[in-house]
């Protein structure tokens, strides 16, 4: 179990400490064409593309990288919300209106299960069968079976 | 009980998609600055204060302490052409007004401090420069990209604005007349 977990931790410390450019590319934001950077080609992308490189030789984690841009652009820079302060909201509400759906599409299903179970039987007309007709039925079907 | 449970999820329902509009409506007119609508209907419009990092490393700069004085406001960022091409002709325009009651404030947008420091110091830019790298001021004065120009009277009114790069020594002396003398 400990193995199993320093095997899926091991890459993250290393992601940390070395990050390349194509991971950062892709967690960061081009503040212009609010598209993550190694999607955009704008001149602002261009020059953040080449300060994480930059950043990335001159021994800077992960985390101090993205600070520095934090630091100049506001958290609208990252690509994944924090999951802080008012950012929590991003994370936050997506899943309450999951729990929510789960909880409705729940109880609908199992009040219409109920409501069919406890519905009386109906004809083709859907108009529900007269008891004498009910009973009329039961008996001819037993003296079928019998 | 069930009509009335449906009644209740049509109420919650109609409430969501009323929200959601009004959330477009909100986004929609936030888009649109109310600078932007005002200048456009002729008018004279309060400029939206801020206080940013001065690029020189002397603390912040507020619009608010600059009353007073006729303000000429330019949008720029160290990527932009339009941008490089007009720099010298704010610079000769700052220099040229000097004394006058004139001040030139540059604030930097969608950039890297360290590109914006390099550019002013590539063209000379002597004129109090400001940061805003989180485009604090963009949405309010309504810019629609870099360069722009307002010119703002002594009362904190924007009189004038240039969309794009200005064109020559003329065309900024036009702005800046127009603050000083109070009228578009």
């Amino acid at each position: 179990m400990g193995l199993l977990a320093l095997a899926f931790a091991a890459p993250a410390v290393g992601s940390e400490l070395k990050p390349t450019p194509a991971e950062l590319e892709s967690e960061l934001v081009c503040p212009v064409c609010e598209t993550t950077l190694d999607t955009s080609n704008a001149p602002v992308a261009r020059r953040m593309k080449a300060t994480i490189r930059a950043r990335i030789a001159a021994g800077d984690t992960k985390s101090e990288i993205k600070a520095q841009f934090v630091d100049q652009f506001g958290t609208a820079v990252l690509a994944v919300p924090p999951r802080k302060g008012f950012d929590l909201v991003a994370w936050v509400l997506p899943l309450a209106g999951l729990g929510l759906g789960v909880v409705a599409v729940g109880a609908l299903a199992w009040r219409w299960s109920r409501a069919r179970g406890d519905a009386p039987p109906v004809g083709d007309d859907g108009e529900p069968l007269d008891p004498a007709l009910e009973r009329r039925l039961d008996a001819e079907l037993e003296r079928f079976e019998g | 009980m069930t009509g009335r449970l449906r009644l209740g999820a049509q109420a919650v329902a109609v409430a969501v998609v009323a929200a959601l509009l009004g959330l477009l409506i909100w986004k929609v007119a936030q888009g649109e600055s109310a600078v932007t609508t005002e200048l456009e209907r002729g008018g004279t419009p309060a400029a939206p204060l801020f206080t940013l990092e001065r690029l020189d490393g002397k603390g912040d700069l507020a619009l608010e302490l600059l009353r007073g004085k006729t303000v000429v406001l330019n949008f720029w960022a160290s990527w932009c052409g339009p941008c490089r091409d007009e720099m010298p002709l704010l610079q000769q325009g700052s220099e040229r007004w000097e004394g006058r009651n004139v001040v030139f404030v540059g604030i930097d947008i969608d950039d890297l401090r360290s590109d914006a420091r390099s550019f002013l110091e590539r063209f000379g830019v002597t004129y109090a420069n400001v940061y805003d790298g989180k485009s604090s001021t963009v949405g309010r004065y309504g810019v629609t990209g870099v360069p722009e120009t307002y010119f703002i009277d002594a009362a904190g009114k924007i009189l004038y604005r240039i969309a794009g790069p200005v064109e020559d020594a003329a065309d900024l002396d036009k702005g800046i007349r127009s603050a000083v003398q109070g009228s578009p």
